[in-house]
């Protein structure tokens, strides 16, 4: 499981000569990044050619201890764009790789992912937003929904319909959309739990350029599935939990900055996976930690939490089995709005100010629902086991043939 | 980073799945399980003499193979998946225990007569949740006296290990069970491939073996909760490959009951518990071999793996139908077996709290 040691000290040693030489948390955000694109050792594992270092990523993880350890601040990790870059990784043209994976890594770029539809979202293959091509470029028109960022994005992943007489998995294509243009219009969406992280994204006649089409026409299936891939495995980490190290120098400002407007999600996507960290804390401020009933239900969030950490970090939550990691993610959330209302008690009638830790605890018991439906529901994550990991017959279909003669919204 | 076990690890896990898929079969386990001593005492003599499973865990300079709790951890969850009945466990937990003492002069004779099999020995526990400082005897001029509830496997055990304060340090003596003053009686366990006996002490002469510290107790009770937990985490992922396959091909409404997404999600839904429960496992068995203190997560791991094999065992039940609820169908002797792990070394209640208390210590 382990590279023989002296390897690994070999390349400890490298990062830390490197950073001696490169971290300076007076230089700029954008500074800094840039040199990390240059040297590669913002993203050990992307090739070398792409920005990265060609690592495994067990020698990423020596990588970034040494970032942790003397505070050094990472390549930007806001919203989808993590997902725009394990799909570009897998699927994008060398020109593709070239053009847009700098831009995610520094920050210059932010990214959305436009998948979801009004008509279609578990049953993602069912999109109407339409892609024609006009002998020069895409057109696109339709509307897209809950697009995490989008207000913010420079770039968007976008699975739009470009064939209506083959079946609906055929007929997909999957592009990079420029979002700040005259055709597309973003329009954020009050969630329940009072912030607009999401939107609903209008197209007409918005323009894609001929080589933003990520593989062939029709392959728009196959190259989403990349993506979902990876979305569902990243919920074994929750993001925007990362301890930033506090400094006051210019670097350490910008980056609170960054995480509070571009990564605006962030502020509670902590809270929505169930704010496991501070249940004992809150116990023993509430008085709780004394109530055998809440140290029960507190034991058993941690245990979840405890079990899908350890599933994420063994490697384990690849292909099919992100959809393990992903209903994990889900009842460790649900465990931490019990555990919480548990340990709240009346406390958990109130939000906001009135709220315990500044409205964190009513934010969670308001975010946790999502974690069940973002990134693909509970429900489609069990067909995806039940069909994929334990091979039980796929369920029965009613939308074969054209996908123009399909029943739908 | 995928995690894996090495080539030798890899190579051990066949070997004992290979032999449990020999030895286990339902018809030997229903043979085995209605004899009195309830044992296969050929499959064991096997696993001492030839596959040396007996010493496995057990240092090298004390005659043991010197391999760790990962590897006895993957030993157990392929004893978890069938339902052998051999001593293992009671073996596990009495070399383990032994192995503490540091007088090697004391130590040995008795370390080689149980690693050669050539004696049986358990371990006295705590019967109201398995801790290895007994509450139920008392030690006085070496002489043990009290009654114990539930001793596992003694009613064959030919020595009984137990763990005393005498008067105020942890102290560990053996007891030959052919003592006089010692009164055994075989219970009838709802798990026959497990078997206990409740003992009476009175005025048993014990052997002193040496004092323990606190440290070492607890070592001594989470090796025996992460082999627990790993035989656990087993037998669940048994019972789900077992409930799968029969759903496959059940047919009912004209079609397989496998087909229907009620029973596809429940499926779903086990297969979570089974590989978080699996993980829970691996997790404190490498954290107990890296001499990490684990205690917090050995308990996490019995009541992760304990609820797991519960639920997959009525899973099991409800989704094969009438015939889960049968005596024929081995379906009941997995749930027995789940039964018994759920509550021996404490139950999944008891080990949250555990957990809580060792986070907040
Ligand atoms: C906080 C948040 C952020 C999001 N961010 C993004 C984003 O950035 N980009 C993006 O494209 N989308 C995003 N989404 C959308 C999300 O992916 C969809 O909401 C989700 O896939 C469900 O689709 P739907 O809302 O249309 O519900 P539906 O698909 O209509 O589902 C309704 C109910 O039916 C159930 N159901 C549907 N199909 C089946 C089936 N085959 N079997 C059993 N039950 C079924 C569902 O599980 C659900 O309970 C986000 C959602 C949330 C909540």
């Amino acid at each position: 499981m382990t590279a023989p040691a002296p390897a690994q000290d070999a390349l400890a040693r490298e990062v830390r000569q490197w950073l001696a030489r490169n971290w300076d948390p007076n230089l700029s955000l954008a500074e800094w990044r840039e040199r990390l694109a240059d040297a590669g050792w913002g993203q050990p594992t992307w090739p070398t050619e792409y920005y990265g270092r060609g690592l495994n990523a067990e020698q990423a993880l020596v990588v970034q201890a040494e970032f942790a350890r003397i505070g050094a601040v990472g390549p930007a990790t806001a919203g989808p764009r993590g997902l725009a870059a394990a799909t570009l990784l897998e699927h994008g043209s060398d020109a593709q790789k070239k053009r847009y994976l700098r831009g995610i890594t520094t920050g210059r770029d932010a990214w959305c992912q436009l998948f979801s539809e009004p008509g279609s979202g578990s049953d993602l293959a069912g999109a109407t937003t339409r892609a024609d091509w006009d002998g020069a470029r895409w057109i696109v028109n339709g509307q897209k929904v809950w697009n995490t960022s989008a207000h913010h994005a420079d770039y968007g992943i976008l699975v739009a319909r470009t064939d209506w007489n083959l079946p609906k998995h055929q007929g997909l294509s999957y592009f990079l959309i420029r979002m700040k243009q005259p055709g597309v219009e973003v329009r954020p969406l009050k969630q329940m739990n009072g912030h607009a992280s999401f939107n609903e994204v209008f197209f007409t006649d918005a323009v894609v350029e001929a080589d933003d089409l990520v593989g062939k026409p029709g392959q728009g299936w196959q190259v989403a599935l990349t993506t979902l891939s990876h979305e569902r495995a990243g919920f074994t980490s929750i993001r925007g939990a990362e301890k930033l190290r506090h400094g006051d120098q210019r670097i350490y400002r910008e980056y609170a900055r960054e995480i509070e407007i571009a990564n605006e999600p962030y502020t509670w996507y902590p809270q929505r996976a169930g704010r496991i960290d501070m249940l004992l804390d809150r116990a023993r401020e509430s008085g709780a930690i004394e109530d055998p009933v809440a140290r029960q239900e507190i034991a058993g969030a941690i245990a979840l939490q405890r079990c899908l950490g350890w599933f994420g970090a063994r490697g384990l939550a690849k292909g099919p089995a992100g959809s393990i990691a992903k209903l994990a993610a889900s009842r460790v959330a649900r465990a931490g709005n019990r555990a919480h209302t548990i340990v709240s008690g009346i406390d958990a009638l109130f939000e906001g100010p009135d709220s315990p830790r500044d409205g964190i605890v009513g934010e969670i018991l308001l975010s946790t629902p999502a974690t069940s439906i973002a990134g693909g529901t509970d429900e489609v994550q069990k067909n995806i086991i039940a069909e994929r990991i334990l091979e039980l017959p796929r369920e029965p279909r009613f939308d074969d043939g054209p996908f123009k003669d399909v029943p739908r919204n | 980073m995928e995690f894996r076990f090495n080539d030798e690890q890899a190579q051990l896990r066949d070997v004992v799945a290979r032999f449990c898929r020999d030895k286990a079969p339902s018809s030997a386990v229903r043979r085995v399980m209605a004899t009195d001593t309830g044992h296969d005492h050929d499959a064991w003599r096997q696993m001492g003499a030839e596959l040396g499973l007996i010493a496995l865990h057990v240092p090298e300079d004390m005659g043991g193979l010197g391999f760790g709790a990962v590897e006895l951890g993957i030993v157990m969850e392929e004893l978890g998946r069938s339902l052998l009945p051999v001593p293992y466990l009671s073996s596990v937990l009495a070399t383990s225990a032994l192995a503490e003492i540091e007088d090697a002069a004391v130590r040995e004779p008795l370390m080689a007569a149980l690693v050669s099999g050539s004696k049986l020995a358990t371990l006295v526990l705590d019967s109201t949740n398995g801790h290895p400082v007994s509450g139920e005897l008392v030690a006085q001029d070496d002489r043990l006296t009290g009654s114990v509830r539930a001793v596992l496997d003694g009613h064959r055990a030919d020595l009984l290990l137990v763990v005393v304060r005498a008067p105020h340090a942890p102290t560990l003596f053996a007891v030959d069970a052919a003592s006089s003053g010692l009164t055994k009686r075989p219970l009838q366990v709802m798990d026959r491939t497990r078997r206990f006996a409740g003992f009476r002490f009175e005025q048993v002469p014990a052997a002193r073996l040496g004092t323990l510290d606190d440290a070492q107790v607890e070592r001594i009770y989470d090796t025996a909760l992460v082999a627990l937990a790993n035989e656990m985490a087993g037998g669940a992922q048994a019972l789900l490959e077992a409930t799968v396959a029969y759903t496959r091909t059940r047919v009912q409404f004209g079609r397989t009951i496998g087909s229907f997404q009620a029973i596809k999600h429940r499926l779903a839904d086990l297969l979570v518990d089974v590989e978080l429960a699996k993980v829970a496992g691996y997790q404190a068995a490498a954290a107990l071999a890296a001499g990490e203190d684990v205690s917090a997560n050995a308990s996490l791991a019995k009541f992760v793996t304990a609820d797991a094999y519960m639920g997959a065992a009525r899973e099991a039940i409800q989704l094969h139908g009438g015939i889960g609820f049968t005596w024929e169908h081995d379906t009941h002797l997995w749930y027995r077996r789940a039964k018994s792990s759920e509550v021996f070394l404490g139950t999944p209640a008891w080990h949250r709290e555990r957990m809580i208390r060792e986070m907040t210590a």
